[in-house]
């Protein structure tokens, strides 16, 4: 950030300050900012709130304000930031704001609207901590002007407080322009992370940037996107579509799966909370059967009982049914999936508690040191790890397009899920002082085995992203089909 | 003194010195936390003979912050109908959001209200007025209006 305030202020010639403003102006982009700067410098500096547009009529006070007679001219904006001015001998300042003369120390940006230096401090203090506002503009009304860095020092006298809030506004606001950077996500961590190979948006079709920070192991988050975890192997389109439905959908498909049916005419979803066979759609007025879902009018007197199973127009209308009924039941196979992956990570606290509970005993039980009895913990951190990439692959398997590649994806997915199966039945196992040695060489190579599954699993997606192999049964962003 | 009590004060002075602008009358003032004031738009405009009424609430902040300002809505006093005013007598106005200048006063935001109802053609009120009302926070302040028609 320095370098770009520095390499702007030495082509251009203009403080560091003025610098600041313009990249600040331009959202940080250095390129289009000098090409605009060499083409209007003057317009520019205008826009960007630096010089006060020609012609600017007289510095307006409030009407109620005492009217000042002396011009406070424009002069080189360079020159009269943050200086400070004292009124003209003679005739007391009196601020427009706070009405007190006594106040004799006043401020003025370079549009020369003059403030007393209370005023002043309580304004920027007031945009900087509770409007969280780094682009602070001149207090007159309609005054587009904005304060540069050294002025808002001055402003905020000994605030040192203020000041620190002020300069992590400033960053904020460009990490928050540049692609390459972002926030960690975590509470109260105030790193950042670079992350250049994610810098574009095409970038996020082929490759899932899980990034981490460098303030502690745990604060794993993806650069792409909002989720707040490692979502590999699934790239963030297909996540964010995936959770997206999950929110929609999921409490309620399993209602409606199980309590309704829908109109054969105009597909509302009925639910039949009791009375009689003879349905009438409340929406179209459609008179159909519940039992066989044709219509009415071919039932005849059959009152209670249905015996038209096979009439066409009958048949049609329970294909339309169970066609609408087999997508929800393919969503809830998936999702089910993916939940319950999600429930056992939600556990995992629990887990790591038992576990430790378990290795004490361990201790006890044979000869085994606390460093030797590590195996269990590594167990659970891995069945953990595969668990998370597990749940995702759901969610990735439900968009993937029917061939070869998804049963070849199921395939490793499956094996993956097997192996973590057996890893946590290991886990989970009673001790038995006798078996404790057979028990950690089992447990251990399982882990190695699941590891290496885990690692096939994404690396095989993440070279099928490179490779083009994934085809989606939705439209998926960056996937356009040409 | 605190500096929005001091700032009030001079305001109240200036407005009883000079009187108020044609159409705005003070209707109270007795402390420095809520004035009331009456609005007529003069002249020939589709508010003619209609009396309305603000009421302004200031807190320490003022006036780094603007004041609170609303249409007073009871027995006697109903808010315009105008396509940025709800029924519940909010404002929905960039200069008491985050166009508010503290160089701005009372009397300012009154004029401004006044020719904001002056300048209107159509009597009609804000399209997601209903649902505003319904969930709308007591104190107008609360609200993040977006300002997005400023033609009215």
């Amino acid at each position: 950030m320095q370098q770009d305030i520095e390499h702007i202020s030495g082509i251009f010639g203009v403080e560091p300050d003025i610098a600041s403003l313009l990249l600040r102006y331009m959202n940080w982009n250095k390129e289009r900012l000098i090409e605009k700067y060499m083409d209007n410098a003057h317009a520019v500096s205008t826009a960007a709130g630096i010089v006060p547009p020609e012609k600017s009529p007289e510095p307006s006070c409030s009407q109620i304000g005492p009217r000042r007679s002396s011009r406070l001219g424009i002069s080189k904006p360079s020159k009269s930031k943050a200086s400070e001015r004292s009124p003209p001998a003679g005739e007391p300042f009196v601020c427009p704001i706070c009405f007190d003369d006594t106040q004799q120390e006043t401020l003025a940006l370079a549009c020369g609207h003059l403030f007393c230096r209370a005023c002043w401090g309580a304004y920027v203090s007031s945009k900087v901590r509770t409007e969280a506002e780094s682009w602070i503009t001149c207090m007159a009304e309609g005054c587009a002007l904005v304060a540069p860095d050294s002025f808002v020092r001055t402003a905020l006298g000994d605030d040192a407080q203020t000041w620190a809030r002020f300069q992590e506004l400033v960053v904020r606001h460009f990490v928050s322009c540049m692609p390459n950077l972002k926030y960690c996500p975590y509470p109260s961590c105030s790193y950042t992370v670079s992350c250049p190979a994610a810098a574009s948006k095409s970038a996020l079709a082929t490759i899932v940037p899980t990034v981490r920070c460098g303030a502690s192991g745990a604060h794993v988050f993806c650069f792409g996107c909002a989720i707040e975890t490692d979502h590999r192997p699934v790239i963030c389109a297909v996540a964010k579509m995936w959770l997206q439905k999950c929110r929609d959908d999921s409490e309620t498909a399993n209602w409606i799966k199980s309590n309704t049916k829908e109109c054969s005419k105009c597909q509302s979803t009925i639910e039949k909370n009791g009375g009689c066979n003879h349905m009438t759609c409340k929406k179209c007025k459609y008179e159909f059967c519940w039992v066989c879902m044709g219509p009415w009018s071919e039932h005849g007197t059959a009152w209670y009982s249905c015996n038209r199973y096979d009439e066409k127009a009958s048949v049609d209308a329970r294909d339309a049914q169970s066609k609408s009924r087999a997508s929800l039941e393919r969503y809830l196979h998936y999702y089910n999936r993916w939940a319950n992956h999600e429930q056992s990570a939600r556990l995992s606290a629990e887990l790591y508690a038992k576990t430790e509970q378990k290795m004490e005993e361990m201790q006890l039980a044979s000869a085994l040191s606390w460093i030797e009895v590590q195996f269990m913990r590594k167990a659970v951190d891995e069945s953990v790890r595969c668990r998370g990439t597990l749940k995702w692959t759901y969610s990735m398997a439900y968009y993937l397009e029917k061939g070869n590649e998804k049963e070849l994806f199921e395939d490793n997915q499956r094996d993956l899920e097997r192996a973590v199966e057996e890893l946590s039945e290991l886990i989970e196992s009673p001790i038995d002082p006798e078996v404790i040695m057979s028990l950690r060489q089992k447990v251990t190579d399982k882990t190695v085995y699941v590891q290496k599954r885990n690692e096939i699993m994404l690396e095989d997606t993440a070279r099928g992203f490179l490779e083009g192999r994934w085809t989606w049964n939705v439209d998926v962003e960056g996937f356009e089909k040409d | 003194m605190a500096v929005s009590t001091r700032r009030l004060q001079k305001e109240l002075v200036e407005i009883q010195k000079q009187g108020t602008p044609v159409g705005i009358t003070l209707l109270s003032a007795d402390d420095f936390q809520t004035w009331l004031f009456t609005v007529q738009v003069l002249g020939d405009t589709i508010y003619s003979g209609e009396l309305f009424a603000l009421k302004f609430r200031f807190d320490g902040q003022y006036p780094i912050q603007p004041p609170a300002v609303q249409f007073v809505v009871d027995e006697k006093y109903q808010a315009p109908v105008h396509p940025h005013v709800y029924s519940n007598g909010h404002i929905c106005a960039s200069i008491l959001g985050n166009e508010w200048s503290p160089v701005l006063s009372v009397i300012a935001v009154c004029v401004t209200i006044q020719s904001m109802l002056a300048s209107c053609k159509k009597k009609e009120r804000p399209p997601d007025n209903e649902r505003y009302v319904k969930h709308a926070p007591e104190n107008p302040k609360k609200t993040q209006f977006v300002y997005h028609d400023d033609t009215v």
